[in-house]
């Protein structure tokens, strides 16, 4: 046999290849069956998730951030803007090293640790692939054309042109209408994911005021577009597009010019000026003063200048307006007056004589009038005419705690106003039984005589004591206070609260009473109200910042100026068809007579004897005014419009 | 010698008298199978068709690779005039040459990414070991059917060492493709020559005990890099992982009907990356779906069907080996490239056969399918072995 395989045998040779063939046929069959369920399994089976990664894979949503609503004042005035600013931005992914490239940055342009901290924080974020990371704000012409000449060696260097927030009336609304700021790390984790996606490409949202309370508004819809991109990222063709909704335009009933009046009459001194238009709540006039620039919040204030705000002694931050706490003093006899006629607790003829303090049977503590000499015999309406200390102790002792709580907050005492503007603080008009909850001791009755004058718990923000005095002017009607007037093109009702109900002789008893405060020879505030062409009515406070020890003669020369009384008035003008109530209150100022009232009086002549003011309807105006410099170099509608669908892409 | 060859005579004779039947028909005269040749130019076009959506419509890469195509044509049909017996007989001679080009070019060659794989011969480039995949089985199957079938071990041994050595040399330029396609090519030969069974279990085992020393001292970092991506792409997404997601993610988007023809985006957006060489075929899948993919595999098994029956029907061993070792190494080219860019295989630098865009490949493939076209229309010889 082995001498037989020397030979070649044909046949079997033939025979042999076959059988390999058909062996290497099956093995091509199942070769070729595996790889078809191969395709088969991700072709078919597995088809959606695939198609779903391809799609993922060259599809990028991309937001278009909507224009932010504008703000106008009452005349259409234009209050809050948006400017086209140029950003400078990175896009990491274009970059090799960032580090490098800030540093060859920081040689064109200026850029400050700041910037540099908040660029790598905004990093961090949730962001996609490829997004622009801005790095500093409002470059300067010399600065972008720096940066345009060294283009080549900046990589991944962006300037994009993006519209921010501008406030030409610079400090006068920095409190009402607030600004919009850098979105912080606390912001961004508090948002849920329609939020994350709205904001994702405005880096920005209103932090206080009414950009605050009416973001939603102001803000409108994110648009979106779907677009295709390449696997380097360039976008090819727009899929599908969906509009952005832009925000609505807002008007207050602010009025710029009654606001600058009000800026004025406080000056230089600390206070608040809220003003209301009695007929529906609106809010003409609300000032805290000193103020600061919100421009600079906008784009993210500089350490420096945040400290120098912060740390100031006048803090100008705080809204004195809305979470001002002061004792409402004097200012809130004219509704005690109310209530003891209205409780029947007095009568209008009732009187009892002044001595110039007031005593409790078996207590040896006196509670002392301002007038050491008393005011003699006193009846309801000498009593606010005059201011006395002494007939409304008696009064608040005769009307009980309860009493005075209950109908205080008829006028909104201890509550929040509901104003839109957020932050507003509650004050304090006590009762028996929050003194229990929150002091764990019994009510006194000295608490309930301090209440008689508005000290001792009571505390009032000047926004609540402009509400109060505007409920009166109105007879019992309880307005909501409201800055804005109309969103877009909605007008926005008056909304009541609730109806105090109070006989009408008594309304028309205490309107006298407070019209006699500014006109009566003896009328506390007769030189604010002196030679004036309306009447008005009004009430004078002054306010202890460090109470009085007894037997301790107040001497103001001795207290340091921030420990004098704070001034107060409230007021409302013309007495017989009240248009505009206000409330004002000057810290350290001493005297309401003195200090506050001319204020008032000053607002009340600009409101009632402007002639264009109520009855001439301006048209509303997008570029304005001389309050900003640079309002000359502010764009056209049109091409802000062009601008914001720019910066989208 | 003489009575072997009257037994085969008589083998013989009735297909003898069948052959002398068609001995007047035009494609003997001209020596092309018509078969075979509608199969090739149906492939081919659906090639160029694939290759213009995968080239963005680049109208010049079509034109060169349509001039590659008239080479490869022409190619084919000139060796399919040669005779048979003129290979067997000059087998020496081109193994020798395809090797000297090839230890040339691990002097002279010139190539990229850290592979030298080619021979510049002023504007004309090409790759040696292309050339190796016809000259190998051609001097195997030369030397193979002159010894007794199946061979024996003296004859297994040399064989091998033919295979192992043009083999090693293509692995150092490194190119670990060709060289196992090379290598394939050499022993199918072996394997159709009938070789026994004995040695391919022993085979079969020492190729299991060698993965590990393989995987340690043969292979490159990026070739251990590709095999381990295989089993996790995942793990390196954005390096050599990527290649793997994205055709995977072209071929399954694709579907059963496909996104149509240049709509698909995985391809035209350069997601896929090597979309009009090595990993065109899914950008066929992306395009043209499942049905498509079923339609080129059903071309290439027809093909290949084509090819094995060629090689059945032919005269003798040299003839149904070589036409055997074509027909199967095809077939390993289409699997390997098939599978790996499917994530099946890892991905070694195989071109999908006469769709990829290549001159050297084409070339060579057609010049192999010219010799099948030869074998099958070779006139029927009454002697031979003289």
């Amino acid at each position: 046999m082995q001498e037989h395989q020397h030979f070649k045998n044909y046949h079997v040779e033939s025979r042999t290849f076959t059988g390999r063939v058909l062996l290497t046929s099956i093995l091509i069959l199942g070769l070729t069956a595996v790889l078809l369920y191969r395709y088969y399994s991700l072709q078919v089976t597995n088809h959606e998730d695939y198609a779903t990664q391809s799609d993922n894979n060259r599809i990028l949503v991309q937001t278009i951030s909507p224009q932010r609503g504008l703000i106008f004042d009452a005349d259409g005035k234009l209050l809050a803007d948006n400017r086209p600013s140029y950003i400078l931005s990175l896009v990491p992914e274009n970059i090799k090293s960032i580090d490098d490239t800030i540093t060859l940055l920081r040689t064109l342009v200026t850029i400050t640790d700041n910037h540099v901290n908040d660029f790598y924080k905004s990093l961090k974020t949730n962001r996609r692939p490829y997004q622009a990371i801005p790095l500093r704000f409002r470059l300067t012409e010399e600065e972008i054309a720096k940066i345009a000449v060294n283009e080549y060696r900046l990589d991944g260097v962006e300037v994009q042109a993006k519209l921010v927030r501008d406030y030409p009336a610079g400090s006068l609304f920095a409190h009402s209408i607030g600004y919009v700021g850098k979105i912080n790390d606390r912001e961004w984790n508090n948002f849920d994911e329609d939020k994350v996606k709205r904001y994702q490409s405005v880096h920005t949202i209103g932090k206080i005021g009414i950009e605050k309370s009416y973001e939603d508004v102001l803000f409108g819809e994110v648009g979106y577009r779907n677009v295709e991109i390449n696997a380097r990222m360039r976008v090819l063709r727009t899929l599908e597009q969906q509009n952005p909704i832009q925000g609505k335009d807002l008007r207050l009933h602010i009025n710029s010019r009654l606001q600058q009046i009000a800026v004025d009459a406080l000056g230089d001194r600390r206070g608040a000026v809220v003003a209301i238009d009695v007929e529906t709540g609106g809010v003409l006039s609300i000032v805290s003063s000193p103020s600061y620039d919100p421009n600079l919040f906008v784009t993210g204030i500089s350490y420096k200048n945040y400290n120098a705000l912060r740390n100031s002694l006048d803090i100008p931050l705080f809204d004195r307006a809305l979470q001002g706490r002061y004792p409402p003093a004097s200012t809130i006899k004219p509704m005690m007056g109310l209530g003891g006629l209205s409780e029947k607790v007095i009568s209008r003829s009732y009187k009892i004589f002044d001595p110039g303090f007031y005593q409790l049977e078996n207590d040896d503590r006196l509670y002392r009038d301002w007038k050491r000499t008393g005011h003699g015999i006193v009846n309801v309406h000498k009593a606010i005419v005059q201011s006395s200390d002494t007939f409304f102790y008696d009064l608040a002792f005769r009307m009980g705690v309860d009493r005075i709580h209950h109908f205080g907050a008829q006028f909104g005492l201890g509550q929040k106003t509901g104003i839109d503007l957020p932050s507003e603080r509650r004050g304090l008009w006590p009762s028996r039984e929050w003194k229990k909850q929150t002091q764990r001791l019994p009510w006194f009755p000295g608490d309930t005589i301090n209440l008689g004058i508005g000290q001792g718990y009571a505390l009032a923000t000047p926004l609540q004591l402009a509400t109060m005095v505007t409920t009166i002017a109105n007879r019992g009607k309880h307005l909501q206070p409201q800055v804005v007037k109309m969103i877009g093109e909605e007008l926005l009702p008056p909304k009541i609260i609730n109806q105090v109900e109070v006989d009408e002789r008594y309304w028309d008893h205490i309107f006298k009473s407070m019209k006699d405060v500014m006109h009566a020879p003896n009328g506390t505030a007769r030189r604010a109200g002196s030679k004036s062409s309306y009447m008005m009515a009004g009430k004078t406070g002054t306010a202890q910042v460090v109470g009085i020890k007894q037997n301790e003669k107040y001497d103001s020369e001795a207290l340091r100026e921030r420990h004098r009384d704070h001034a107060l008035f409230v007021g409302f003008a013309p007495l017989d068809n009240p248009k505009i109530a206000v409330s004002v209150i000057v810290e350290n100022g001493e005297s309401g007579s003195g200090t506050a009232a001319p204020i008032a009086r000053k607002i009340f002549d600009a409101h009632l004897l402007h002639k264009s003011s109520a009855q001439k309807k301006v048209p509303i105006k997008l570029s304005a005014t001389s309050l900003s410099p640079l309002s000359a170099e502010r764009s056209s509608q049109s091409q802000r419009i062009k601008l914001a669908q720019r910066d989208a892409q | 010698m003489l009575a072997y060859n009257r037994q085969d005579f008589i083998r013989r004779m009735p297909e003898a008298s069948h052959d002398l039947r068609r001995r007047r028909s035009f494609w003997r005269v001209v020596h092309i199978d018509p078969i075979l040749l509608l199969l090739l130019l149906a492939l081919t076009t659906f090639g160029l068709v694939v290759l213009y959506s995968a080239s963005e419509g680049n109208n010049s890469l079509i034109k060169r690779q349509a001039v590659f195509f008239t080479i490869a044509y022409i190619g084919m049909f000139t060796v399919a005039q040669i005779r048979l017996d003129y290979f067997s007989r000059w087998s020496v001679l081109f193994y020798l040459g395809a090797l000297g080009l090839l230890v040339l070019v691990l002097f002279f060659g010139v190539g990229a990414k850290g592979a030298q794989r080619w021979l510049s011969l002023g504007s004309i480039r090409f790759q040696p070991s292309e050339m190796m995949k016809l000259a190998m089985p051609i001097a195997i199957a030369a030397y193979l059917s002159k010894k007794t079938l199946p061979p024996r071990f003296k004859h297994v041994f040399w064989s091998l060492i033919l295979v192992a050595v043009p083999t090693v040399l293509i692995v150092k330029q490194p190119d670990l493709g060709t060289s196992i396609l090379v290598a394939i090519s050499g022993l199918v030969v072996l394997f159709y020559a009938g070789l026994r069974w004995r040695y391919i279990l022993s085979a079969a085992v020492l190729l299991v005990a060698s993965i590990w020393p393989m995987w340690h001292y043969v292979l490159h970092d990026y070739q251990r890099r590709r095999v381990l991506t295989l089993f996790d792409p995942e793990a390196d997404k954005l390096g050599a992982g990527w290649n793997i997601i994205q055709s995977k993610t072209a071929i399954g988007s694709g579907g059963i009907d496909g996104k149509g023809w240049l709509d698909g985006t995985q391809s035209h957006l350069d997601f896929l990356p090597e979309s009009h060489t090595d990993f065109i075929i899914a950008v066929l899948a992306e395009e043209f779906g499942f049905i498509g993919v079923l339609g080129l595999v059903v071309l290439y098994l027809l093909i290949i069907a084509r090819g094995l029956f060629i090689a059945i029907n032919a005269q003798d061993s040299f003839r149904r080996l070589l036409a055997g070792s074509i027909t199967l190494t095809f077939f390993v080219y289409v699997f390997v490239n098939v599978g790996m860019v499917s994530g099946l295989l890892p991905v070694v630098g195989v071109p999908l056969p006469l769709v990829s865009l290549g001159g050297t490949s084409l070339v060579t493939l057609m010049l192999g399918f010219g010799l099948l076209m030869g074998i099958s229309t070779e006139p029927p010889r009454i002697t031979h072995n003289r």
